[in-house]
């Protein structure tokens, strides 16, 4: 099963490095991480994906409680929440295919943020599904770069993680 | 008014004010000026090592006998590497130790200096926290949370790892040591769920067939009194792990002995057949439940541990309760005691009193020495069952005892009958062959007047036999029980049971050491024992007045075809035991 676990992390060299080193030492899967520091400067929010039944899940939880410059982790999969993941992806567009690209891209919501003769690069939010499935909407051959930022995710309405 | 301080000497001066009496270390080019600012003072004693391996473990040894925590000086580079098998021993076994390690000057992190290792990312898996020191201001803070982190909650190794420019003797600061420390991420446990203690109350009460099982917890959480104080006034039988021997006085008829892998048969039928266990401290680990799918079936589980990552990790816990052994233990006895008052009938007499009669039938049945009541006499020969009794004996049941890793750890853990807590150190955990002699050394600076015994294997002897010089400069009077096999026992039982009888590497054709003329030649006082007849008269010698002050080491030439029995069968449960061999030889099994 899926979850999407959010950490408050003191906001410290190296902390990071104790957060991922405690999954590969305890053989758990990272499938996205996103960390940026918060509107608090001394504390950084983690957002992890990672795969798990129930007892995997509270171990990591566990563990992650463990050490000292973790501050706080929610499960985020055990309640409403929100997620959305920010993807630029550079496709090329010569010919016919540069109306087709727009198309696709419109129905999407995404945005061209930049355009060339040959290649348009496109902004693209919403669910990691969403992401895949635009991915998939368009030619295999055409697609140049991709870069996700992983999943970040909130709670919804009064679920607040603060300290 | 405050003082003004260089870097290094704001380190020593924070080591005093946290009240270090010793530091194990090995000096070198990083922490130079920090062996400069220990030369200028008295308060704190610096014991030299002769590898940074040993430091860790005599620091580990002073903190598991005294339950204070044990600090380390080591220099940058190989001194830090030489550290982290004591560290990761120490993780293992959750000892409170704070490890200062020397690095390059800030401005050469990261060039491949010399002698640079980044040590705070090589020992980051097994430190409970570890810090980098950036700037020498940070220098009395970081001490402070080191010595909080290392020993609260469950206890651990702290390494704080120190740039050569943080402790320049030309830069001076303000120094005051803080008083407290505020961790907004780390508030460690400090009472029960008292909720979660009724209802395991409850479930004590209505027992018909239980069994304490108690670990290092309760050793490291200074909870034996309280176990001894609730166990007694239940009845109920109490096991003991290999890091818990002590916790409960090992000669009391309640005790069945160690459980696990070669626990004995009473502590590993009773747990098997329990209808209600109650982990203490202690994590199920696999040396102890044998196949986890195949661990007590019957048995509903409280799991009462400091550390909640401990509890359902292995074994999923019915009732657990996180918080301090001693704490909650003094509150179950509590309410126990008031239900009892209460009732008189509140437990479950009956059903008890067939308990302890089967109970005792497997004691009768296979109790420890089975195997070597049938064997005595057969050749002659010495059993290594037989020394860690006499030492025993000798010692009147009162040495501190520090174990290797082998055979003879496990005969030691056997036969050797603690009766009060921190007096059995062994490396459990990790299983760190070389343990055992500088943890004695680490025992015996804590407790001057104590009588240490370091029972070792050969093999296990020869990994830090440099301490010996250590041992001589100090002045140190351990007593080293040497069970010699001329092999590496351990490995080679399991090569007996497992592979055929192959001794791949596991002996030494011949190329031992005269232990006796070794052990002289670095000052000390060395005895050799054959035969069985030697043995008291030698045991009464080197643990009487005529060698109190002297490092003795015996070389006892143990039968080398001892096997440590009972053991446990590979994917059991765990009553699926060998016990004895059979003609000389065990079973092999395939199924091994
Ligand atoms: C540092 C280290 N290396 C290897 C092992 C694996 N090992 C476990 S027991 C053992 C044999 C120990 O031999 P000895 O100290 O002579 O003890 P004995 O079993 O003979 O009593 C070995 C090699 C270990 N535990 N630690
Ligand atoms: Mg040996």
């Amino acid at each position: 099963m899926r979850r999407l676990l959010a950490i408050l992390l003191e906001n410290e060299a190296g902390a990071l490095s104790r957060v991922i080193g405690l999954f590969a030492q305890r053989n758990y899967n990272i499938e996205t991480l996103n960390v940026a520091p918060t509107e608090d400067e001394t504390l950084s929010r983690v957002t992890l994906s990672t795969t798990g039944d129930e007892s995997r899940i509270e171990q990591i939880t566990k563990h992650l409680n463990r050490l000292i410059e973790v501050v706080k982790v929610v499960d985020l999969t055990d309640g409403d929440h929100l997620e959305r993941e920010l993807m630029l992806i550079k496709v090329r567009a010569v010919g016919d295919m540069r109306e087709e690209v727009k198309r696709c891209c419109d129905i999407f919501r995404g945005q061209v943020i930049d355009v060339t003769s040959d290649a348009y690069t496109i902004q693209l939010t919403g669910t990691s599904e969403k992401l895949d499935a635009f991915i998939r909407a368009l030619d295999e051959t055409a697609v140049l770069e991709v870069v996700r930022s992983g999943v970040s995710g909130i709670g919804r309405a009064d679920k607040i993680l603060s300290l | 008014m405050t003082e003004r301080l260089s870097g290094g000497e704001m380190l020593i001066r924070a080591l005093q004010d946290e009240g270090v009496e010793y530091v194990f270390g090995y000096p070198g080019g990083a922490v130079l000026h920090i062996y400069d600012a220990i030369f200028k003072q008295q308060r704190i004693e610096h014991i030299l090592v002769r590898h940074e391996q040993a430091a860790t473990h005599m620091a580990d040894g002073y903190a598991r006998s005294t339950g204070k925590p044990g600090v380390v000086l080591v220099t940058s580079g190989p001194g830090a590497t030489n550290a982290v098998t004591g560290i990761a021993t120490a993780y293992m076994d959750s000892t409170p130790i704070v490890v200062i390690s020397g690095q390059v000057a800030n401005e050469f992190i990261g060039s491949d200096a010399f002698q640079e290792t980044d040590m705070v990312g090589v020992s980051r898996p097994v430190v409970k926290h570890s810090y980098l020191v950036r700037s020498a201001a940070e220098i009395p803070r970081i001490v402070k949370e080191a010595f909080y982190i290392a020993c609260s909650g469950r206890p651990g190794p702290v390494v704080i790892d120190v740039p050569k420019d943080t402790t320049d003797p030309n830069v001076f600061f303000d120094y005051e040591y803080p008083e407290t420390v505020s961790l907004r991420s780390y508030a460690p446990s400090t009472r029960g769920h008292s909720g979660q203690i009724r209802k395991a109350v409850a479930a004590l009460l209505a027992a018909k067939r239980p069994v304490l099982y108690t670990g290092g917890g309760v050793i490291q959480g200074d909870a034996a009194s309280e176990l001894t104080r609730l166990a007694t006034r239940l009845g109920f039988p109490v096991t003991n792990t290999l890091m818990g021997l002590g916790g409960f006085p090992g000669d009391q008829e309640q005790f069945l002995g160690m459980l696990g892998m070669h626990g004995t048969f009473e502590a590993n039928m009773a747990m098997h057949h329990a209808d209600l266990i109650f982990a203490v401290g202690a994590r199920f680990d696999d040396r102890v439940t044998n196949n986890p799918a195949k661990f007590a079936p019957d048995a509903t589980i409280i799991h009462l541990d400091v550390d909640p990552a401990s509890i359902s990790k292995i074994i999923n816990a019915d009732i657990p309760i996180v918080g301090p052994a001693c704490s909650v233990l003094a509150e179950i006895d509590r309410v126990v005691e008031a239900k009892m008052a209460e009732d008189p009938d509140a437990l479950d007499a009956r059903a008890l009193a067939d308990w302890w009669r089967r109970i005792r039938g497997w004691r009768e049945e296979h109790g420890l020495d089975h195997d070597q009541r049938h064997r005595k006499g057969l050749n002659g020969s010495l059993l290594p069952q037989q020394v860690v009794q006499a030492v025993y004996r000798a010692s009147n049941g009162q040495a501190f005892v520090t174990s290797d890793v082998g055979q003879h750890q496990m005969f030691a853990a056997q036969y050797y009958k603690f009766d009060a807590p921190r007096r059995w150190i062994n490396s459990g955990g990790l299983g760190t062959m070389g343990f055992g002699l500088p943890a004695a050394m680490g025992v015996q600076f804590a407790h001057p007047d104590g009588t240490v015994a370091c029972i070792t294997g050969e093999g296990s002897f020869m990994m830090n036999m440099q301490e010996l010089s250590t041992c001589m400069q100090y002045a140190l009077p351990i007593k080293i029980i040497n069970l010699n096999n001329q092999a590496l026992g351990m490995v080679k039982q399991w090569q007996d049971m497992q592979y055929g009888g192959r001794h791949s590497h596991s002996t030494y054709r011949d190329a031992l050491p005269d232990f006796k003329a070794l052990t002289e030649s670095f000052g000390h006082v060395a005895y050799r024992i054959d035969e069985l007849d030697e043995l008291d008269d030698v045991m009464a010698d080197v643990f009487g007045a005529k060698h109190k002050n002297d490092l003795v080491f015996v070389d006892a030439h143990i039968d080398a075809e001892e096997h440590v029995y009972p053991m446990a069968i590979k994917g059991g449960a765990m009553n699926d035991m060998v016990l004895e061999r059979v003609d000389g030889r065990d079973d092999i099994r395939d199924d091994l």
